[in-house]
């Protein structure tokens, strides 16, 4: 599945953190980790904005809570909220159609 | 984190909310966090926005409204319904930020606010905020699933708005007994707690307002009717127990001269009159003369009905000739009819509070007020109409309400309670006899008074309505055509007593007339006798000159030459010659 969405547009991710909050630092980890691991055959981008030195950029886009990744592309966008530690669910959002 | 030096004073922000800020002593404390807890529909959304738009529109202070729960379309709504315009006031001075997390986000692991914060942060120093709302925190937090982790957010939450030194407000809801467990923390870490309740007694919903804590200030620790208005959250305003009103020396007529007299001048301007009685004892009349004369004062007055039509009153009354529809005509008289029926009591309070506001009145008649309390036996809607009349009073409104008494019973007690705090409290009742049924009106009691203590009879006719005196006669009183028996009785007493006083005038005048002929009789004789004493001196005193002529003439004839003296004498006193006789002898 992943194959299919990786023939026309890369895998676009983008992470919201606060600062050096744990949740945040864990949830970077956690998300290099993920890309390193099932989406080394897929071109994709890894994004890391900073809510405390961006915060109106997380009010453009709807961002509440942080850590939270956004899968960008492809369409449509996905939201998963919290540090990643739960990878299949990251996963699962991450290949959902 | 260092320790902060305490802020020495509470100082406070003003809500809005009617009643609120009374029993607080000015609102919520500023720079502090207060929790609005409360079941479902009982209002903490409503009393945190309204406290957000007063400031907004009181003091130009701008805040921040987070939602977790409604989205911003929806409280924009909402808040329409109260009159306030929410997108107006977003330009400058309010902030909405959209909290939910859409349903189809999922999560994956644990999640904290240090980001949002630091995103409100930015937003309330840009926009120079001094308030924020947490709204429905819970729905966020209980995603965490994890206790721990809940209480460590609340905890950011709680020290992040102490380093900002933004007034908080975070509502929470309290309707499930272990969502109350679980965040019961809450209520010990912030410094105020309201509490919202919502109850059904009867079928008839009641709101209360409770507040439960506040640190460094006085408050009023009871539980408090509040009502929705549609100008937002409103205390049934009991406030603070100690009654401060504007007292009046003025007088204002009943619209019954006689009732007037009664109260020796009428009723007390600003103070609540109640008329009690049974069905049919002619309590809507009085209410229409005291409007009739109210309006014709000029005055503002709004005449609030239950169960009966404002047509059907304006008709019933003009029957014994108080004309409301000209004053209707004017303006000046306002007629209200409604159901008891319906909303709960504390809302048709609210209702009616609303319609005072309104039309302004200084005159209200409400007919019958006990139809609101009757319908629940409870405590809570003897206050509020308790309440409601503190309110007019506060107002200075003069207020005559009607309260009717079960069946035909005499006893003065009404159940409402509100006789207590009526200042003037007629009575009228029947009374039957001798196969009539009468009206009696007393006046049970007038604060501040004078008031007679008669028993008076009501009659109602085509030319109107009058108060007679009763007669009481071998110890009962007469009214109706008991009366009218001892009144032609009396009359009939009266012109015996008349006729009576003329015949001994009459006599008493004859006496006199005879009396004063005996007089004229004495004085005629009196006349006669002076007379005749008259004529017996002037007898006797011609004799005597005679004799004294005839011896003066004797003397010239003997030629005797001496005493002259004695003849000059002789002419001054009728004695001398007496003497002289003597000598000559």
């Amino acid at each position: 599945m992943g194959k299919a969405g990786g023939k026309k547009a890369a895998l676009v991710l983008r992470l919201y953190v606060a600062g050096s909050a744990p949740n945040s630092l864990r949830a970077i980890a956690n998300a290099r980790a993920l890309c390193a691991e099932h989406f080394v055959a897929t071109r994709h981008e890894l994004e890391i904005v900073d809510l405390l030195l961006h915060p109106e950029q997380a009010m453009a886009d709807g961002v509440i809570v942080t850590p939270t990744l956004v899968r960008l592309s492809p369409l449509p966008a996905r939201k998963v909220i919290g540090n990643l530690s739960d990878s299949k669910q990251v996963l699962l959002v991450l290949n959902s159609q | 984190m260092k320790i902060q030096s305490p802020r020495p004073v509470v100082t406070k922000m003003l809500t809005g909310i009617q009643g609120f800020d009374e029993i607080t002593g000015g609102g919520l404390p500023r720079g502090r966090t207060t929790l609005v807890k409360g079941g479902p529909g009982c209002g903490k959304t409503v009393f945190a926005l309204q406290a957000l738009v007063n400031a907004a529109q009181r003091t130009k202070e701008a805040s921040v409204f987070v939602a977790f729960e409604e989205s911003t379309r929806q409280i924009v709504a909402n808040a329409a319904t109260f009159g306030w315009d929410l997108p107006a006031l977003e330009k400058k001075k309010l902030f909405f930020l959209d909290a939910r997390l859409s349903p189809d986000v999922v999560k994956a692991g644990e999640f904290d606010l240090v980001g949002m914060l630091s995103v409100l942060e930015a937003k309330a120093k840009q926009i120079d905020a001094r308030c924020i709302v947490f709204d429905g925190i819970d729905v966020l937090l209980s995603l965490l699933d994890d206790s721990v982790a809940e209480r460590r957010e609340i905890y950011r939450i709680r020290d992040w708005l102490s380093h900002t030194g933004l007034t908080g407000i975070i509502t929470q809801k309290a309707s499930a007994p272990d969502g109350d467990q679980r965040y019961s923390f809450l209520q010990f870490m912030v410094d105020c707690v309201v509490i919202l309740r919502h109850q059904v007694l009867d079928g008839s919903a009641f709101r209360n307002l409770r507040v439960m804590k506040y640190r460094g200030s006085g408050f009023s620790a009871d539980e408090f009717p509040i009502t929705l208005t549609n100008a937002g959250l409103q205390l049934t305003n009991r406030g603070p127990t100690e009654l401060q009103y504007e007292v009046c020396d003025e007088r204002v007529s009943s619209g019954l001269p006689r009732l007037d007299v009664m109260l020796r001048g009428g009723y007390h301007r600003g103070s609540n009159v109640l008329i009690s009685g049974a069905p049919g004892t002619a309590k809507s009349t009085l209410c229409g003369l005291f409007a009739v004369a109210a309006c014709k004062r000029g005055e503002r007055t709004l005449y609030v009905s239950f169960d009966e039509g404002a047509a059907q009153i304006v008709r019933n009354l003009g029957s014994v000739g108080i004309a409301l529809a000209p004053h209707q005509k004017s303006g000046l008289l306002k007629m209200y009819s409604t159901r008891t029926r319906g909303p709960n009591v504390e809302d048709q309070f609210g209702d009616l509070r609303a319609r005072v506001r309104a039309h302004r009145p200084t005159c209200l008649v409400i007919d019958p007020l006990s139809a609101l309390s009757t319908k629940l036996a409870h405590v809570a809607s003897a206050d509020a109409a308790q309440q409601f009349l503190d309110f007019l009073k506060g107002e200075g409104i003069t207020v005559v309400n009607t309260s009717l008494m079960d069946g035909l019973s005499t006893d003065e007690a009404t159940a409402t309670g509100i006789s207590t705090i009526a200042d003037t409290w007629i009575h009228v009742s029947y009374v039957v006899q001798d196969g009539e049924r009468n009206r009696a009106l007393t006046i049970v009691k007038s604060r501040g008074t004078g008031h007679s203590n008669q028993v008076r009879e009501l009659t109602l006719s085509d030319e109107g309505v009058t108060l007679t005196d009763v007669f009481v006669a071998q110890g009962k009183v007469l009214m109706g055509v008991a009366r009218w028996e001892w009144e032609q009785e009396e009359q009939a007493t009266k012109k015996r007593t008349q006729v009576a006083a003329d015949l001994k005038r009459l006599q008493l005048q004859l006496a006199q007339a005879e009396a004063a002929a005996r007089l004229q009789v004495v004085q005629t004789e009196m006349e006669a006798r002076s007379a005749e004493i008259a004529v017996l001196a002037l007898a006797t005193g011609s004799a005597s000159r005679l004799v004294a002529t005839d011896r003066a003439v004797l003397r010239k004839m003997r030629h005797a030459d001496e005493e002259v003296g004695l003849a000059t004498r002789t002419g001054a006193k009728g004695r001398a010659p007496r003497n002289g006789e003597g000598e000559v002898r």
